[in-house]
């Protein structure tokens, strides 16, 4: 029983050999994680007397470093869950988009206008408004912007989320969006909220990651994402089997544009405030640079990305405060030229060289190609 | 008698900007013969099957496939409609398995492509069509590896087993032997005609090889500058005088000698 239940769930998480052990250990690790960081760096006073050990260990995981480590998770979940939407335009179907934080940031502004004072809906109603929001917005913008191709396809994406930008930023609807300040404060359910209930919202965050993770898998393995992949490396040959490409493409809009709007939802909730800022290219930029590090093509790698960037960020705005975006920039640019499939890509491949790394950087710093 | 023809064109014109690359070809063919198109470089050969297969719309003129006028349209359709076509310049998916490749021309005519929400593993069928398929164009033991990685044959084989697997009524074949080594055309040579001889496939072949195509047609037409220059069985064409001066005794010699 044991055996085959454990089997199963190796098949759920990879059903390839070794490695469905190493997502089962990852998983329970993160599942685990508000336990272990209550009891390594949580603060021993905050379990109140005559409390259990597993009781007053939940106690000390909402207390200090415990309680930020797990912030710093939850929000490494919502980027990865934000880099895999992007990694299935990108990385599965081929389609290099310069407007992916508008599902993001639609996302954010759904959930906070509904559960907000002018629509005070509940906040299951409104979770589900957003996925149907995020369906119709990638419907409408994956049919007007997938008509062109390439570099033109990018350019149409950049200003339809800029034209999203630009509509939160304006006057016009300050009292449903905030204008320029964005929205703060607004009633998250008191049972979800982040600061009083750290591992809570944690879980929430791991649960939706997985299911997300899942699903995308999944996506990607049906044969409707064998095709995406197949549009990808060819979509001339593509058509020509027999497949209208389109559709395809618009699916993988579809599903992206849901889990980024998803990401964007729990962003807003944990920190309890949207801005027009998650609009911006900057935000899709973020995706970009993630699914890069990590790998493109590949899901791990994503997420990869997103734990790497966020604790980058995190640790060189330490050390180097505010400039900490010129060292970012650098470890970038060796990233790109050491690990040019980024870390997972390079890892399968096997591909890592020092020699053509160095190549490729002197290539960088001169100009010129080099010999050979 | 209308219908005796599996493929028919009238008038078909191409012209790109003021080069006429097809100009008003009328042609019919016969179903379950090869009918191969030959021609000088430059002739409209490769454009002809372009239209024909959907990627590029005609300026005028109409196609008749089984007595349905498909001119225009999309490559997409054609494929569901059992026109099959392969690439001169190899066409493949560089970095899917030599059997996902396959596969998945097997999957585009089935049922199954929008089912996102499972395995397609769970569809073996498709796997087991492209199992076959590539017994049969003899890549059996390449299945597993990155197309990019098949030496030139091997995509050659590819190529054609991408077309074999989506099983088309009439296969338009654009010079499958290009750039193969000469010790691997029978080979591929044996494959085509063991599809004709299964006898329920039509094949339409471009190819510069004369002595092959004097071998394996039953009937040719040639083509010049974007025009049909002669049509004929073999012996005919080989005979042709016309055809001899303005075009095969330049390039390839004389004829009779190969069909000896």
């Amino acid at each position: 029983m044991q055996v085959s239940l454990s089997r199963r769930w190796q098949k759920i998480f990879s059903g390839r050999g070794a490695q469905g052990w190493v997502y089962l250990a990852v998983f329970a690790l993160l599942a685990l994680f508000p336990l272990i960081a209550g009891l390594t760096i949580g603060n021993p006073q905050a379990a109140s007397e005559g409390a259990g050990f597993f009781e007053g260990l939940l106690q000390r995981a909402e207390s200090g470093y415990a309680k930020f480590w797990q912030g710093m998770l939850i929000q490494m979940l919502i980027l990865s869950i934000f880099a895999m939407s992007y990694d299935i335009l990108l990385g599965y179907t081929g389609i290099l988009s310069f407007g992916h934080a508008m599902f993001f940031g639609t996302g954010g502004y759904a959930i906070a206008i509904l559960i907000g004072q002018h629509f005070n809906w509940p906040f299951f109603q409104a979770l589900g408004a957003v996925v149907v929001i995020a369906v119709l917005q990638s419907l409408i913008f994956g049919i007007l912007s997938l008509r062109v191709k390439g570099v033109y396809l990018t350019m149409v994406t950049l200003a339809f989320a800029e034209m999203f930008f630009i509509l939160a930023e304006a006057g016009d609807f300050r009292q449903y969006t905030g204008a320029d300040d964005g929205l703060h404060g607004f009633p998250v359910p008191a049972y979800l909220s982040a600061t009083e209930h750290r591992t809570r919202f944690y879980y929430l965050a791991l649960i939706l990651f997985v299911l997300v993770f899942l699903a995308a898998r999944r996506l990607i393995n049906s044969p409707t994402g064998r095709v995406m992949i197949a549009t990808r490396d060819n979509e001339n040959r593509a058509m020509m089997i027999g497949f209208n490409t389109f559709w395809y493409k618009l699916i993988a809009f579809v599903a992206a544009g849901v889990f980024a709007a998803l990401a964007g939802a729990l962003s807003a909730l944990f920190n309890v405030s949207v801005t027009p800022a998650t609009l911006t290219t900057f935000r899709t930029i973020d995706a970009l640079a993630m699914t890069i590090i990590g790998g493109v093509g590949t899901l791990i790698g994503p997420i990869l990305g997103a734990g790497i960037i966020q604790l980058l960020g995190y640790w060189l705005e330490r050390w180097f405060g505010a400039n900490w975006t010129l060292i970012y920039g650098i470890i970038f640019m060796l990233i790109v030229v050491f690990l040019p499939y980024g870390i997972v890509g390079t890892l399968r491949r096997r591909s890592f060289g020092w020699k053509a790394g160095w190549a490729r950087w002197k290539q960088l710093l001169t100009g010129k190609a080099a010999p050979g | 008698m209308e219908n005796s023809y599996i493929l028919e064109t009238h008038n078909l014109r191409k012209s790109f900007g003021g080069l006429v690359a097809v100009a008003d070809v009328s042609l019919r063919v016969k179903p379950r013969t090869l009918h191969s198109i030959i021609g000088p470089n430059g002739a409209g050969k490769t454009t002809f099957f372009n239209l024909l297969s959907g990627n590029l719309q005609p300026t005028s003129g109409r196609v008749i496939f089984k007595g349905l006028d498909i001119t225009g349209i999309p490559a997409y359709r054609t494929a569901h409609l059992g026109i099959g076509r392969s690439f001169q310049i190899t066409n493949v998916f560089p970095n899917l398995t030599v059997e996902e490749n396959v596969r998945l021309a097997a999957q585009s005519l089935g049922h199954d492509n929008f089912k996102f929400w499972s395995h397609y593993l769970h569809y073996s069928h498709y796997q087991e069509r492209a199992r076959e398929i590539l017994e049969q164009v003899g890549l059996a033991d390449q299945a597993r590896l990155p197309a990019s990685l098949l030496p030139h044959g091997g995509k050659r084989k590819l190529e054609l087993g991408i077309l074999l697997a989506a099983d088309p009524e009439l296969m338009l074949l654009d010079e499958p032997t290009a750039g193969m080594a000469r010790e691997e055309i029978p080979r591929l040579m044996e494959v085509i005609q063991q599809i004709r001889q299964q006898g329920d496939k039509t094949i339409m072949l471009v190819e510069h090889k004369m002595d092959l195509v004097m071998n394996v047609s039953d009937w040719i037409t040639v083509m010049h500058q974007g025009r049909v220059l002669a049509e004929g069985a073999p012996a005919e064409i080989a005979a042709n005088e016309v055809v001899q001066a303005a075009y095969l005794g330049d390039l390839y010699g004389d004829l009779s000698e190969g069909m000896a």
